[in-house]
């Protein structure tokens, strides 16, 4: 029975958020939502990491830094973009720098929205993002077979 | 012998079970002093296997080489130590095994690994001292350096002699486990500010090795806390299991009730304390002894 499911490390990414959706993701570490008790680990380091949670838009400025952050985590590996900056690009959508939502540049698994996502949508979407992880490490097995 | 063999072979299969339930319930501890639920005990297990799952992306293919040399040369050590043979030969052993930690970390060219490298050194150069002190210790209160020797030779436990090099034994454990305030190198908990240090560059089954390893030289430590109250007596194993569950709890408290130091006090208070501590119990024993 695989149980990988059951071992999620998130590398938590802020692009160009106004930081609302970070202490919410913050929030989540804390007693109060505790997402260590799925397993979760805030780690700051992508080779380390299973899902990747990403807040604020895409500037031309961490467009690249985004991308290699992605190609750095080994698969089975799952994007989730927090806030609705991150969904679509939000209220700085039509600024000259922005060039929209996360899945500009990389593609996107999971779409919490909210301004700010709230510390329960941020679990629900962890949540499901947890579910895909296993989903995809399943395919990765098959395909290897 | 078949009983030091069995023993020895035990170490092997067990270790890794024993010390990863220990560090289960480190995390629910750690959980519930910091007012949360915390995951399953069964957690390092999980992630253990998921690393094992993952895919294996490497900057340098010699890095595999030398996380398989560091393993080996931990598991040597510990069969060496609950095989009853030379301490001073474990404490060396050791410290090969982390030579090839250093080389892997290095062979790669990130500036993270290169920085948790330095403070892996100076944490290496921090706890030396006092575990080959133990060593030194060990013999002059028995007369050996031979484990099984230590523990038939006399009906006392050899903390009565040596309770200096105990204080100093555990005040290195800090930092042998990883434990605020020493987490240096590479802390115990994911989130760190220099990424995660020497292993930053390991990925998948290469930082599922170093877990393993680590919780191979965690036995081995722990079996080193043992060993200062096992005596002739069968029944001082109860001692001894007690001994290492309070010094377990011991770490956990420190580190969930301090703040991270930088590497120069460590340095300072690692070798305070085996000075003062150890050195004053050397120079007793020297005397009563001697």
């Amino acid at each position: 029975m695989s149980t990988i499911h059951k071992s999620p490390w998130l590398l938590h990414y802020d692009g160009s958020s106004c930081n609302g959706c970070d202490i919410e993701v913050l929030a989540c570490t804390t007693p109060v939502y505790d997402v260590e008790r799925f397993g979760v680990i805030n780690t700051g380091n992508p080779m380390h990491a299973d899902i990747f949670l990403i807040t604020g838009g895409i500037n031309s400025q961490n467009e690249s830094v985004v991308k290699q952050i992605y190609e750095q985590m080994p698969q089975p590996k799952v994007v989730i973009a927090v806030g609705t900056c991150a969904c679509t690009g939000g209220i700085f959508k039509e600024c000259y720098n922005i060039k929209g939502g996360a899945d500009t540049v990389i593609p996107v698994d999971i779409y919490v929205p909210g301004c700010a996502a709230r510390p329960e949508s941020i679990i629900d979407g962890v949540v499901k993002g947890v579910a895909l992880f296993k989903e995809k490490a399943e395919a990765l097995k098959a395909a290897e077979k | 012998m078949t009983e030091r063999i069995i023993i020895a072979v035990l170490y092997v299969i067990l270790a890794p079970f024993v010390i990863g339930l220990l560090d289960g319930f480190d995390r629910k501890i750690s959980a519930r002093m910091q007012g949360r639920r915390g995951p399953s005990v069964l957690q390092p297990f999980f992630d253990l296997k998921k690393l094992f799952e993952k895919e294996f992306l490497t900057a340098n293919k010699s890095q595999l080489f030398m996380i398989r040399s560091y393993l080996v040369f931990i598991v040597l050590s510990g069969i060496l130590f609950f095989g009853g043979f030379d301490i001073l030969l474990v404490v060396f052993s050791l410290s090969t095994a982390a030579m090839f930690l250093i080389l892997a970390s290095t062979s790669t060219h990130s500036p993270y690994s290169a920085q948790g490298t330095h403070r892996e050194l100076v944490q290496i150069m921090s706890c030396e001292p006092m575990e080959l002190l133990v060593a030194v210790g060990f013999y002059l209160a028995t007369k050996t350096f031979n484990v099984n020797e230590i523990i038939a030779g006399s009906a006392i436990s050899n903390i009565v002699y040596l309770p200096g090099f105990f204080v100093g034994f555990v005040f290195i454990l800090t930092i042998k486990f990883r434990k605020s305030p020493f987490d240096i190198a590479t802390s115990h908990h994911a989130h760190q500010e220099v990424i995660k240090g020497v292993t930053s560059e390991m990925v998948g089954k290469e930082y599922g090795m170093v877990t393993l390893a680590e919780w191979y030289e965690n036995a081995i430590l722990l079996g080193i806390v043992g060993l200062f109250f096992l005596n002739s007596n069968p029944v001082s194993i109860v001692g001894a299991i007690i001994a290492i569950l309070v010094v377990w709890f011991l770490e956990i408290l420190i580190d969930n009730t301090s703040a991270r130091v930088k590497w120069q006090l460590m340095l300072k208070l690692a070798w305070g304390v085996t000075i003062i501590a150890a050195g004053m119990n050397l120079f007793l024993l020297e005397i009563i002894m001697g």
